[in-house]
């Protein structure tokens, strides 16, 4: 293995993969880098073990997108050899830590959507998308709750873990739109029943949202402006410093394996 | 953060149908969902349960360790509470 960029066909169904396998790996490398910071003990379990199911469903769906683009690229390839432009994930996965209300929001805003995405994929026509749906959901689901759980008890905790978790959801809302985006290639996906439509997940997602953000006696933005570029390579620059840690193994000992 | 006033709960796991539940260790948590939910991530990582039971610490009950010569050496001389004297038949299989 050389440490040169690798080229992927990004036919439909490879890229459709590859952008789910992206949010789930930079999600859960984001999550990794609380592994021992976290405020409490029992929190940083937690986020590990968050962070470990979702570098595992990352590590299907490369997979899948791998077999199904039939060249000699692998899973390893896939997230070790691409570089930051050749990232399909959304903008909201890469964004920092920031402080716990930050990382608690995004996977907040995250969750409520994967949870509802992934029951939905469980009746994809492709056998294998169906599969990992059926699995991911589950993971997804204890996601939720335990990002909403901390939400209620941010909002309606102290005055400054208000403050903090309301500074989260105004700074991260922007990053919400692209969940809900859908481009021609993956159009072609929706209709040959393989993808769904994530547009029909959004009043769902909204209403899991309210009721959280009002029990936690916070509030969502009221701007509709939108920020994208995640799923066409576009990135913010956090996720090259991201990746550099991310692939600084296999880039500097290629091949490198144990 | 963890502060003293961040209660500590003590953790029950069955690990099958028909078991016990079983102490397996304890955690601090704000409340008994958090606490919950700390258990599973916590003390089921490895398939350990199918059942957890979340209890504050200070609703147990302890036995004073000074007091294990009144409470517990009293029985270790009556042997004879020991089902260990009959002869089971082998037709009764594992008891």
């Amino acid at each position: 293995m050389s440490c040169a960029n690798i080229q992927v066909s990004e036919t439909p169904l490879v890229l459709y993969a590859l952008r789910r396998a992206d949010d789930a790996l930079i999600l859960g490398h984001r999550l990794s880098e609380w592994c021992g910071h976290a405020p409490i003990l029992e929190e940083d379990m937690a986020l590990s073990n968050i962070a470990l199911d979702l570098i595992g469903q990352a590590r299907e769906l490369y997979g899948y997108a791998a077999k199904s683009e039939g060249r000699d690229n692998d899973e390893d390839k896939l997230a070790y050899l691409r570089d930051v432009r050749q990232y399909r994930n959304l903008l909201l996965v890469e964004q920092p830590n920031g402080d716990f209300a930050h990382t608690m929001v995004r996977q907040f805003f995250y969750s409520a959507f994967a949870d509802l995405y992934w029951r939905q994929m469980m009746s994809s026509r492709d056998a294998t998308l169906a599969a990992i749906a059926a699995k991911s959901e589950k993971e997804s689901a204890y996601h939720l709750r335990h990002a909403s759980e901390w939400i209620i008890r941010l909002g309606d905790g102290t005055d400054e873990s208000h403050r903090r978790a309301q500074a989260a959801i105004d700074h991260l809302w922007a990053f919400t739109g692209e969940m809900f985006a859908v481009d021609d290639g993956e159009r072609a996906l929706i209709h040959a029943g393989v993808a769904i439509d994530p547009g029909i997940l959004r009043g769902r997602w909204l209403r899991t949202l309210s009721d959280v953000i009002d029990e936690a006696t916070l509030s969502l933005p009221q701007n509709d402006w939108m920020q994208q570029g995640g799923r066409a390579g576009r990135h913010s620059e956090h996720l090259g410093h991201l990746l550099s840690e991310l692939q600084s193994m296999q880039r500097t000992f290629p091949g490198l394996t144990w | 953060m963890t502060t003293p006033n961040t209660p500590l709960w003590e953790v029950f796991i069955r690990s099958r149908n028909g078991l016990a539940h079983k102490h397996v260790g304890s955690l601090h948590a704000s409340d008994a969902t958090m606490a919950l939910q700390a258990a599973r991530d916590i003390y089921t990582r490895r398939g350990e349960g199918l059942s957890i039971w979340v209890v504050p610490s200070t609703a147990i009950t302890a036995s004073d360790p000074a007091e294990k010569g009144m409470m517990f050496e009293p029985a270790e001389s009556k042997i004879y509470r020991h089902p260990t004297f009959y002869e089971v038949p082998d037709e009764v299989g594992h008891m």
